[in-house]
């Protein structure tokens, strides 16, 4: 199902022509109203006149985590306090957290592309959707809560945590839609395992699952402990929050709201932008919000676009499974490792939980690299030399895929902590010396 | 009158002579094994026999209980990876040479030790078995006149 025909489904031509007047009407409100912009764009000679087509986005300046810090807490609106409705923030787990500010069209937006989001999952207004993202600072909750009552479900306004109670009334409620980070999701998978209530006393059908990056193993993983399908539901605090972008039926990449947020793709290093279908940083530049618009902000998620009109129906563009964050990567012996490179081999691994645990520290000047992983119950040997085995064969899988050899541990069943919002996966203990 | 045919009288005398061995993997921590007698002993359970083979990060512990599903479900309750292995325990007196005849046949019959252990009650040894094939062992130890005890015989020594 498709909520917006109109925007989802329009030519790409005529999607150009849009983003290029709303960008237009974007950059020229943020040249007059607020003053970081007004100078960056002065520094590099760049007017409102200058943009005309979509194409022109290529001359501003680019926007980053760290200007949203140093303009903490206000300086990047562009409308006068009386106009925000709303603040959320980032987490924030170094120093200052990152602060948004919404206007009143900016939530109704929210709720218009999470509408979007929904919908494509099947879900509608005859659906109990169980919204188990946090609710507060963090745009999860809000952010899903907004999109299913545009929809017309019953949002059941959970937040995260109080396990047991989260199996009682997805069961006593009969949710049909679970909105929550995969962490938690496979959380809850175990608890409604231990519930020991029969699946078919559940009417659960839907995840809407983000706010990590995750991997089409820990997909398969999901749908196949909670018997759902399960789809991305993409978004960055900076730009809105969940809503930015989601899946479709067909699962086949993550369709942006590209009338709202235009993404590009640019090389992480140069800043330069890069053809169509290339891997490479994704920048987005919100063409609609009036609150606080961020001009060509770089996300440091490494991904790449496809143009091609989906199965679907809809024409918008579809972003390929994030490899990653720029900053997830971690630099081990000279070797970039992402955690999610991790999380696939292990997924891939019948016998192991799908949970883990890296840990990098530096000993003698040397990098440590050390894997915890989790046996299942039902894989367990009482012989050493199998385990031994098993321990040998994830090492050499992981060592195929990442190019570096990592020292696998084999822990007890549960002992990795299972996180209720995002899962803390690295622990890299060079940072702390 | 019906009468059981030797075959199924030969499986169930077989039967008899496995005893469930729980295996537990802990990881080399402080405490792992502390909470784990203590959670059976909190159970009224009675441990006759154990063992524990590990390497650098995790061990294997081996228990021969009074009730082995008890202690199964106490274990799983507490989050525990176990598993019940079939093992045997054969009986033989304490005396310079007994174990090495008992080899003599296991090893003439081909069969391989995965593991084993032995403990001693003055004149009479015990010793557990996990060999590769069981049923094999059984049938050539019964032949060879070698003594195996079942669990309820372990617990009325």
């Amino acid at each position: 199902m498709i909520w917006n025909e109109t925007m989802e489904c329009m030519s790409r031509e005529d999607m150009r022509k849009l983003q290029g007047i709303r960008l237009k009407r974007t950059v020229e409100r943020v040249y007059h109203n607020c003053e970081p912009y007004r100078k960056r764009m002065q520094e590099k000679g760049v007017t409102p006149n200058d943009i005309q087509t979509i194409d022109d986005i290529a001359k501003l300046p680019f926007t980053s985590k760290s200007d949203l810090r140093d303009y903490y807490p206000f300086g990047l609106l562009s409308v006068p306090m009386s106009e925000i409705v709303r603040l959320q923030a980032s987490s924030g787990t170094t120093g200052k957290p990152i602060v948004v500010g919404y206007t009143r069209n900016d939530l109704n937006i929210w709720g218009e592309v999470g509408a979007r989001c929904f919908t494509s999952y099947g879900l509608g207004k005859n659906d109990v959707v169980q919204v188990s993202y946090g609710y507060g600072l963090f745009t999860g909750g809000l952010g899903a809560h907004a999109a299913v009552e545009t929809i017309g479900g019953a949002v059941l306004p959970m937040s995260s945590g109080n396990t047991e109670k989260q199996i009682m009334l997805m069961h006593d409620f009969g949710s049909v839609g679970l909105a929550c980070t995969p962490s938690y999701a496979l959380y809850l998978a175990d608890a409604l395992l231990d519930s020991k209530i029969p699946r078919e006393e559940f009417k659960l059908k839907i995840g809407a699952f983000g706010a990590e990056p995750w991997t089409e193993g820990m997909r398969k993983e999901l749908q196949e402990k909670l018997g759902i399908k399960a789809y991305d539901l993409y978004g960055l605090t900076e730009i809105i929050g969940p809503g930015v972008g989601h899946e479709c039926e067909y699962q086949d990449g993550t369709h942006l709201c590209e009338d709202h947020f235009y993404p590009e793709i640019v090389d992480p290093v140069t800043g330069e932008p890069l053809p169509p279908g290339a891997t490479g940083e994704l920048v987005f530049s919100t063409i609609t919000k009036e609150g606080m618009p961020l001009l060509r902000f770089r996300t440091r998620d490494l991904t790449s676009l496809n143009y091609e009109t989906c199965r679907c129906g809809r024409t918008s563009v579809r972003m390929s499974r994030i490899l990653g964050r720029c900053d997830d990567m971690l630099i081990i012996r000279g070797v970039n490792v992402f955690p999610s490179q991790v999380e696939s081999v292990i997924c891939e691994i019948p016998q192991l939980e799908p949970h883990y645990l890296l840990i990098v520290d530096r000993i003698n000047n040397l990098d440590s690299f050390e894997v915890q992983v989790e046996v299942k119950d039902a894989f367990f040997s009482d012989e050493m030399s199998k385990l031994m085995e098993l321990k040998k064969y994830i090492s050499h899988r992981l060592q195929s895929v990442l190019g570096i050899s990592p020292d696998v541990k084999l822990v007890e069943p549960r002992s990795i902590e299972r996180s209720q919002g995002k899962a803390k996966r690295v622990i890299d203990k060079r940072m702390l010396k | 009158m019906l009468r059981a045919k030797p075959e199924a009288i030969r499986n169930l005398q077989y039967l008899y002579m496995l005893i469930k061995q729980l295996s537990i993997f802990l990881e080399n921590k402080k405490g792992r094994f502390t909470e784990v007698t203590g959670l059976l002993g909190a159970a009224g359970i009675n441990m006759t026999a154990f063992t524990v083979s590990e390497n650098s990060d995790f061990g294997i512990l081996r228990l021969i209980v009074s009730d082995p599903e008890a202690a199964w479900n106490v274990l799983k309750e507490n989050r525990y990876a176990v598993s019940i292995t079939d093992v045997v325990c054969i009986q033989m007196p304490d005396n310079p040479g007994a174990l090495a005849k008992v080899m003599d046949i296991i090893t003439n019959a081909g069969i391989f030790i995965e593991y084993m252990y032995a403990f001693s009650s003055g004149k009479i040894a015990m010793g557990i078995i996990r060999p590769d094939n069981i049923e094999k062992t059984v049938e050539v130890l019964s032949q060879n006149k070698v003594e195996l005890l079942a669990t309820s015989e372990l617990f009325s020594l």
